[in-house]
């Protein structure tokens, strides 16, 4: 059944920009339509293609935010979460403790 | 003869009605809505659109291209490696495994860890090993990683508590000792959340969702409230949704008041502002599902009663969209037909920010 939605409405996560916008709602209160626009307007791309995977993909790829696959070198977990920070200008809190542990 | 369409009952089962019959059961499920919670029934068109979704031939429907929302998971990765007979699979897996089976094969927007059995109260004596699962899926997940749980205030009561069961007390007649058994009961649970919510989020977590609040009435919303409130104050990053139990919260003590509103009797609309003026982030409203009406009439209802959510929020409102809520049938395998149904009309009828 949650797989169902996913298909049905959802913006597939790390295949698309699904993680990006649920940030924004989830850090800044965002509507779904604030958080699209600020997340295109970050990613430079248009609202529609933050569900888009073909688009997404690459750019994924680019700014090394993590994508499904497992690409060689690419950013993963708490390495990708720290160039979604920047891209995103927000702080995750996974990130602030891992600098704390490593400062 | 008249055309028949597919549709499915409050419980699943398959029935055909005619068009006429589609509207007819719509307009009662609408009617009932706005009778109920003083609200406007849908219009028009909304109706109508809501009857071509219902009508659509595809077993699978889908919201148009650009309408996509973030989709958010409750029950953690008990659905994968639970094993109680309820939503859960029972595929032997780690907690980890499940999250990443989320977010990297099954195109999750968010996900959340959560306890086998899921309920905040005995989470205290494993807390460490709560912590560092935390930690472990926080090093390996991109998308928001969330704690997840239930308030569940009836675990503070006896048999399973130590406050005496309200039920019991009142069965007696006994009331205001029944509501000051609630009383304890909530302010020790606000303070079981806080302490657990304390160490997860010292262990990297994103937030917490609060799953099926209110599901003991008015005390256990308001406990939950001034946990929102709580940790709200302490930490002004933490992602806090609040997902609901019912369409409805329970009077159970009946005079219990957040921020001059009492809490009983309060529908989705009235419950948003509360949970947004608590320091939420995210509210999940819920509307049950009547196993003896049809999927038009159930579909109906729980949109007019979100999309009124969704006008009055100031927050975020993903619906909650699981078995027997959000016009969803009670079962635990949902018909695919009428979960994208379902899915497609709480997007583009009632407008929710997410699922």
């Amino acid at each position: 059944m949650p797989i169902a939605h996913i298909m049905a409405s959802g913006m597939t996560g790390i295949r698309a920009a699904g993680d990006l916008v649920a940030r924004m709602e989830f850090s800044k209160n965002m509507r779904i339509g604030e958080a699209k626009e600020y997340v295109a307007k970050k990613v430079g791309v248009d609202t529609m293609d933050l569900s888009d995977e073909h688009v997404m993909r690459e750019i994924r790829e680019e700014l090394d935010i993590g994508v499904i696959t497992s690409v060689a070198g690419a950013a993963k977990g708490i390495a990708a979460k720290m160039n979604i920070e920047k891209l995103l200008d927000v702080k995750i809190n996974s990130c602030d403790l891992f600098r704390k542990q490593i400062a | 003869m008249a055309t028949e369409y597919a549709l499915r009952m409050g419980d699943g089962k398959r029935v055909f009605l005619t068009k006429e019959k589609i509207i007819e059961e719509i307009e009662a499920g609408t009617a009932d809505a706005a009778d109920l919670g003083e609200i406007s029934t849908l219009s028009g068109d909304e109706i109508d659109k809501l009857a071509e979704i219902l009508m659509m031939p595809g077993k699978a429907v889908s919201v148009e291209q650009g309408m996509e929302v973030p989709v958010t998971h409750d029950i953690g990765t008990l659905r994968i490696d639970g094993d109680q007979g309820n939503s859960g699979v029972g595929i032997p897996s780690s907690r980890l495994v499940g999250c990443m089976m989320h977010e990297r094969a099954f195109g999750a927007d968010t996900m959340e860890l959560g306890h086998i059995d899921y309920s905040f109260k005995p989470v205290k004596p494993v807390i460490a090993n709560e912590c560092q699962a935390m930690e472990v899926c926080q090093q390996n997940m991109i998308i928001p990683l969330f704690y997840g749980a239930m308030p569940n205030m009836g675990l503070y009561y006896t048999p399973d508590g130590p406050f005496e069961n309200p039920g019991d007390l009142m069965k007696a007649f006994k009331i205001q000792e029944a509501r000051e058994s609630m009383e304890h009961a909530a302010e020790h649970m606000t303070r079981d959340m806080v302490w657990i919510m304390q160490r997860l989020f010292a262990s990297g977590t994103d937030g917490v969702n609060f799953d099926t609040t209110a599901a003991a009435g008015d005390g256990d919303f308001y406990g939950t409230l001034h946990a929102v409130e709580a940790l709200r104050t302490q930490f002004p990053d933490m992602y806090i949704e609040v997902g609901m139990a019912g369409e409805l919260v329970l009077g159970m003590h009946g005079e219990l008041e957040y921020d001059g509103v009492g809490l009983a009797g309060l529908w989705p609309h009235q419950q948003a502002p509360l949970v947004a003026k608590a320091g939420a982030n995210v509210f999940g409203p819920v509307v049950n599902t009547n196993t003896s009406k049809t999927s038009a009439w159930n579909l109906a209802r729980a949109v007019t009663f979100i999309k009124a959510a969704v006008e009055v929020s100031t927050l975020p409102c993903h619906v909650d969209m699981g078995m027997g809520v959000g016009g969803i049938p009670m079962l635990e395998t949902p018909p695919i037909d009428a979960v994208t149904r379902a899915s497609k009309a709480m997007v583009e009828i009632a407008g929710v920010d997410g699922i």
